[in-house]
Parts: C-alpha cells; structure tokens; sequence
C-alpha cells in the first residue's frame, strides 16, 4: 500500500469555465504538476458562472432582454501517468445555459471533448527551489452537434482545437509559482445557415476562426494537504471582428479576457487518494465577451494502477487505501 | 530517445497546424460569366415598369467606330490589357457574372450591415434613424424585412427599366463592340453579340448606384468603388469603351430618377407612424374583443413599421389589397382553436428534433442577415446564374421577383396591423425561442408570405424547379414554428397570401412581352 505522501502533487483539478466562448480549461493541463507513473486520476466538478454585463466591442453594456446570462455546467476529468514524466489527460464538459430575462430559449449539452498530452521536459535544482519546464499539446472537438450560432447562449463555438503550452513551475519550500503561455489553432466552423455577415457578406457555411493565444500566472501555496492559489489569465483571439453596435456576437468575434481567480485544493486525511477542490474567477477586463463570474467545486479521486500494487487493478475502494 | 519523440510529435503537429489551411470559397464567387443561351435582342420592346416608354430618356448618338476619339478609347483597353494583375482578372471575373447579380448581391450585402435595431434610450423610448444624418447613431436605415424588400424591389424595378432602355438604344445606334472594331483587343469574358452602345452593364450600374444611395446614404464611398471597379472591369474584359458606359451610366442615372421620385412618395416614409396610431391600433383591437399584441422586449419597443402597410404597391392597388389580398381574420384569441394553436407552438419546441431546430436556424434571416426578401435573391441569383440568362432576363426576373417580395412584405404588413395579433410567448410566458422574437404583431408569417410569393415566382420563371422552390417556401414558413415564433395559422395563411401576390407578378409576366 502507499502512503498518503505518494499523492503529494499529484494532481489539481477544477473546471474554469469563463464562458461557453472561451475553451474549459482542466487546470492540470495549465499547472505545474505531473501524475506519477501508472497513476489514473478522475473526478468531476459543478459550477457556474453568469454575466450581467457585457462587451459589445469595446463598450461595456447591460442588456434587459437577455438580463443575466448564465452557464451552468458539469465536467468529467481525468489524467493518466504513462509515466513520471509524460501524462495524457481528458476532459468532457456538459453545459446548460439560461438567460433570466427575455424570449431567448437556453442551450444545453455536451460540449468539447479535450484530449492533452503533457511532457515534463526539464527539472533542475535551482537556488532553493525546483524549477520544471513543461509542455503540453491538446486537441479538443465538439462531441455533439450542438448549435454554435446562438450567441451568447451557444454552449460552445464548435471549432477543433489544437493547443500548443509551453510552461514554467518554481517551487521554494511551499511558496510557488507557474508561468504559462499557449497557442490555440481553431478549425473553421460550420454553420447551420449558408451565408452570415462579419464586416462583409459571405456566402458559405464555413466560417475562418481567428486563431487564440492564452496566458497563465499562476502562484501561492503548495503543500501535501493543501494548495492555495492565486491565478490571473488572458484569453485572446488573434483576430476577429467586433460585435457593431446591438448586434449579435458571433463566433469569429475578436474576444479577449482578462481573469484573475482563487484555486484551492485540499487532500482529504480521511481517504487516501480523495481531494476535494473549489474555485472562484471573475472577468476584470474583456472585449467581446462576458463580464463573467463563476464557482466550481469538485471531488478527485487516485487510483493506483502501478506494479507494486500487488491485487489487480480494480477500482480501489476507500477502505482499500486505508 | 522518448524525449526526441515527443519533440519530434510537437514539432510534427506545430508543421500540421501551419500547412492546414483555413481557406474558404465562396458560392458567389463561381457564378460563370454571362454568355446568354437566348441574347434578348428584342428587350427594348419589353413592357417597361415606370417608364411610359423604353426611350422616355433621350441617349446621345454615339462617335463613329472610325473617329480618332475611338481609338482613343480602344488605346484605354489596350493600356489596361497591356499588364495584368491578378487583382485585375478577379475583378473582370467578379463582374462577369452579370450587373444585375452584382448589384444585388451589393444591395444584399448593405442590407445586413443595417440589419439592426436601435438601442433604447436611457428614457426607455427609442430612437428613429434619420436618413438626414445617416452616420449619426442610430445609422440610417434600419434595414428591417419591410425595408430590406422595398429596397431590393426598387432595385430590381430601376435596373429592369433602365436595362430594356439600353436595349433599345443598342438596336437604333447598332455600334459595335470593341472587340470587333480592332482584331488587337482581348475579350476576357464571352463575347456579347448585341452591340455596345450604351452598355447594359453601365445602365443598369447608373440605375443601381442611385437608388443604393436612396436606400443607404451612409455608404456612399463603398457604392461609388464598387461602380469604379464595375467599369474598370469592362474596359479590362475588351467589353466596352469609356463611351459605352459613359452613355449607360447617366441613361441609367435618368430612369433611376423616376424610381426615386415615387419612393419619396410612396408613403413609406410616414411607415414609422405615430404613438397616437399606435395606441388606435392596439385600441381597436381591444375594441374587437381580442386581446392586443404587446410588444415583448424591454424597454417594450414600438412595433416594426406599422404603417409599412400602406405602402405603395406595384403589381396592384389599395382597392384589391384590402378585398382581395388581405386575408380573413385569424382565429380570435378567445376561440378553443386560438388555444389549440398556442399550445402546439409550445408542445413542437419542447419536442423539438435537432432537424427542427436546424431548419429553424437555417431560415431565420435575423439581426445582422440580408433579412427573407435577402435570402429569397441569393436563392434566386444560385439559379439563374445556372440558366445562361442574358442581362435583360436577370433584369425582368429579378424584378418581377422583388416587386412581388415587397408587395407581399406590404400585405403582410397591412394584415399584422390589422389584426394585430399577440405572438406565442405573449399568451403563454413557457414559450421561448432559439431565434430571437420579430418586434411585430404575429398573424400572418412575414417569412410565409415572402416565401410564398417569392416560390411562385421562381417557379414561374424556372418550371423545372417549381417542386423545390414550394418545398423551400413551405420549410421556411414551417421554421417560425419550429422557432417558436408563429402560430400554424400565421404560417398557412401566410404561404397562401404569398401564393395570392406571387400570382400577380406572374401575370405581369405573361403581359410584358418577354415570353
């Protein structure tokens, strides 16, 4: 059997769903910690997050038709050590919006479908601390055929998604910090209408997405029971066109977010392998998109699947790991 | 060796990422270029629209072929010809798929940038675009449905008249064609057998720039590059000299005259109304012993153009709109059926199949779209860039379609304020749509009736593809239900009076001499 210790860092977890607009993020696909070998770790999150106000290009807007907009939603996570140093990871969100005023009907469903692979690349004792570089390359599409031309109730945009991070973590005793910085190619995406307008007319279902760039700081404190963290982010679309004046977004919008959020983490003594984790995050700055604000919080769980594990390996039961 | 293997996926899927192209071509740049089946040459005897005949407007006799000014003008072609860029080539292919396409493709593509409503003011009224300051927010127009079918109407009207003028003066003066005068000029579009002069494409292009301006005085400068680049595309093509278009463009400019005198009276501009008219609306509906349509947006916004109603026809009067077209009064909404109805609005969106739901997207014609009568021309312009139609043939169908569009937008109109029926979620507060709420009374369906006359034109001037132009009709009207938007009764009566309207244009076709 393994000690509580061997779960130190194992894994963070936590939807952060700013907007349907903007692509889930897990957080282990954007912190800096790596799943030990034959390790499988899987949990779930609840949140939801709901704006009020709005940009509609540059200018900060209500709208009483739509009054507050919110995402409620569900994630399925997990991550997988192949080995120390390379982990897979998936994710899959369900998402159900409402809008509290107005004649417009919410959207729900399963959304995008992410698939990561992370790769510790470097780890090197440096002054007191321990630095690691990291990166990560992810896929994600649409696993159903939900509609991406209801902004701003859309569950999603529907594009594929190849992300490319490149990412630095500095521990020194418990204090950390993990710098992040990611490239998002978006695929076309296909409309239920043949034609639609940006700053022209086109005549096609296909729409050119601009491509995305993100980026993650993130620093507080790391122990083997808790993680406590603060987080700032910026999503920015390489491109796009603003929403003119009382129009509705669309999915080529240029939108930018700029977040900063809480991360906590606690690492149950009662069950070995349990972790519960809740978040908070809310939009400070943005072009395009929602003032949004959300919470989640989730439940974790690790099982151990690695050789010196002597039963099979079934699902290991909380007794089990006692 | 794993490290290596990964780098090396990374670097593979960064390779992917960069080689993937995004590239999109679009239906409307593969139109061929015209090259009639049938030239038309007898289009200058058609029956015009507005003008009492096809030379009202006088066109200067034209210089000789032989005259050092021509070849003044062969010499502008071929300094065109001499280099050119791709850019060029674009542009000659771009206008090659005909003037009347292009320009209402232009029209379209105005029509959605002003495709939206105004935002309330802070004292909950809302403000009305004035065509005085039409880059003063709110932008002038709001190109509503209503407004979006007049515009494309009297697009289609003034480029049909102005199209059989330059027919009838290609026969009387009978110049020739660049391309013939001097073997050394390049044709880079099919050669037209009718003579040059004045230039049908010049025209119709004098014709189209001015009722544009009439309808979106904001967007000038883009109207006048696209005019620029219309002629510099028939001088690059060989197709025309300057004089060609020269003498087209201001014939077309006079006969656009015409069309703009009579949409400065044709009542549209009072279509706005009053809140006194309003209120009597509202009131006399009331008086009925019905309950009245109430305007579900917040601030409650004024209905859409109430008085569009009353707009000038042009395939019939007043009289027969009323006796004739309006049609009969909608379920009362305190008979069993006016239930029945309201609750199977409810019942097919809380059912609704992902078909359904598609089908409610693909026709919805929103905030920011080039609006039904839009999409109506693009469907029209797929087909007849098909047909190997001449420019005259594009110029009275298209016309024959958009006076029908907008007559049918007219009696539409007239019956919503007549009636002036409550939508779905005003009766039943569960009821909420996926494709916004038209800010209008319900009964009868502006889709409907557009589609309905819109498919018996189509079907008039295309036979063979009548079946499909009725079963779109039908799935655009059905897809207001599917949106939530529209009771059955709406979208039935609606097809049916489109049907009613489409009718006349059909025998204005009959009637205009280009069977």
């Amino acid at each position: 059997m393994y000690s509580k210790q061997s779960f130190k860092w194992k894994a963070v977890w936590c939807c952060w769903l700013l907007l349907a607009t903007i692509p889930a993020t897990a957080q282990t696909d954007i912190d800096g910690l790596m799943m030990d070998k034959n390790f499988f770790c899987v949990g779930a999150t609840a949140g939801k997050s709901s704006w009020k106000n709005y940009w509609e290009g540059t200018l900060k807007r209500d709208n009483p038709n739509l009054g507050t907009v919110s995402n409620t939603n569900a994630m399925l996570m997990g991550v997988y050590g192949i080995t120390d140093k390379l982990n897979v990871l998936f994710g899959l969100p369900y998402i159900k919006t409402k809008a509290s005023a107005g004649n417009m009907a919410g959207q729900k469903g399963l959304q995008d479908l992410s698939l990561f692979v992370k790769w510790q690349a470097y780890e090197k004792h440096l002054g007191n601390g321990h630095l690691k570089a990291i990166a990560t390359a992810g896929y994600s599409l649409p696993t159903s055929n939900y509609a991406p031309d209801m902004l701003p109730l859309s569950i999603g945009l529907s594009s594929q998604n190849l992300t490319l991070r490149l990412l630095a973590d500095y521990q020194w005793n418990n204090w950390f910090a993990t710098a992040s910085a990611s490239y998002v190619y978006r695929s076309n995406v296909t409309l239920n209408r043949n034609t639609y307008y940006t700053t022209e007319m086109h005549y096609s279902n296909k729409v050119e997405m601009p491509n995305a760039s993100q980026f993650n700081i993130r620093a507080g404190y790391r122990s083997s029971t808790w993680i406590i963290e603060a987080i700032a982010d910026r999503w920015n679309t390489l491109g796009g066109f603003d929403i003119t004046r009382n129009n509705m977004p669309f999915v080529s919008n240029n939108m930018e977010a700029t977040s900063v959020g809480l991360h906590v983490k606690y690492d149950t003594d009662f069950v070995n392998g349990l972790s519960f984790v809740a978040d908070a995050n809310t939009v400070v700055a943005g072009r395009n998109v929602g003032q949004s604000t959300g919470f989640s919080g989730g439940i974790f769980y690790i099982f151990d699947f690695s050789k010196k594990k002597p039963a099979a390996p079934a699902v290991a039961s909380p007794s089990q790991n006692k | 060796m794993k490290k290596i293997g990964i780098l090396i996926i990374i670097l593979g899927s960064l390779a992917v990422l960069s080689a993937c192209s995004k590239d999109i071509t679009e239906d409307n740049t593969v139109y061929p270029a015209i090259s009639p089946i049938r030239p038309d040459a007898n289009a200058g005897t058609w029956k015009p629209i507005l003008l009492t005949a096809a030379n009202e407007f006088g066109c200067p006799t034209p210089i000789a072929t032989t005259s050092p000014d021509y070849v003044v003008q062969l010499n502008e072609i071929k300094s065109f010809q001499a280099e050119l860029s791709n850019e060029e080539k674009a542009l000659v292919n771009y206008w090659g798929a005909g003037a009347v396409c292009r320009w209402n493709e232009i029209m379209r593509n105005l029509v959605a940038k002003h495709n939206l409503p105004p935002v309330n003011n802070a004292d909950g009224s809302y403000p009305i675009p004035s065509a005085n300051n039409p880059l003063a927010y709110p932008t002038f127009p709001f190109s509503n449905p209503p407004y979006a079918a007049r515009a494309y109407a009297y697009l289609s009207a003034a480029q049909y008249d102005a199209c059989i003028a330059a027919y009838f003066y290609k026969q009387q003066f009978n110049r020739v064609a660049p391309f013939t005068v001097d073997a050394n000029i390049q044709t880079l579009l099919p050669k037209s057998t009718l003579p040059s002069y004045p230039s049908e494409d010049a025209t119709i292009l004098g014709a189209s720039v001015e009722i544009l301006k009439l309808m979106f005085p904001g967007d000038q400068d883009y109207i006048n590059q696209k005019a620029e680049e219309h002629k510099r595309a028939r001088l690059i093509a060989g197709a025309n000299v300057r004089s060609d278009l020269d003498a087209g463009e201001a014939l077309g400019k006079q006969i656009a005259a015409k069309f703009v005198a009579r949409a400065r009276n044709d009542r549209a501009g009072a279509a706005v109304g009053t809140p006194a008219i309003w209120s009597q609306m509202e009131q006399d509906a009331i008086g009925r012993g019905e309950t009245p349509w109430i305007s579900q947006e917040t601030p409650k916004r004024p209905g859409m153009l109430p008085l569009f109603g009353r707009v000038r026809t042009w395939l019939f009067d007043s009289a027969v709109l009323v006796n004739v077209v309006r049609p009969a009064a909608p379920p009362s909404t305190n008979s069993p059926q006016f239930k029945a109805e309201t609750e199977e609005v409810y019942n097919v969106k809380k059912n609704l199949t992902a078909k359904e739901k598609s089908i409610a997207i693909f026709w919805s014609d929103g905030v920011g779209t080039y609006t039904p009568p839009g999409h109506w021309n693009y469907i029209a312009a797929t087909e007849f860039a098909q047909l190997g139609f001449s420019e005259a043939r594009w110029a009275r169908n298209m016309a024959l379609l958009n006076m029908s569009i907008m007559d049918a937008g007219i009696a539409c109109w007239d019956a919503k304020y007549f009636y002036y029926n409550p939508r779905p979620m005003q009766m039943d507060p569960r009821i909420k749509t996926d494709i916004g709420l038209p800010n209008f009374p319900s009964y009868i369906s502006g889709h409907s009736t557009f589609s309905g006359a819109a498919a018996t034109v189509l079907g008039y001037i295309v036979p063979s593809r009548a079946q499909q132009f009725n079963a779109w009709a039908t799935e655009a009207s059905m897809s207001r239900m599917y949106g939530a938007i529209h009771y059955r009764s709406d979208c039935e009566v609606g097809i049916v009076t489109g049907n009613k309207v489409g009718n006349f244009a059909v025998n204005r076709g009959h009637t205009d001499g280009a069977e």
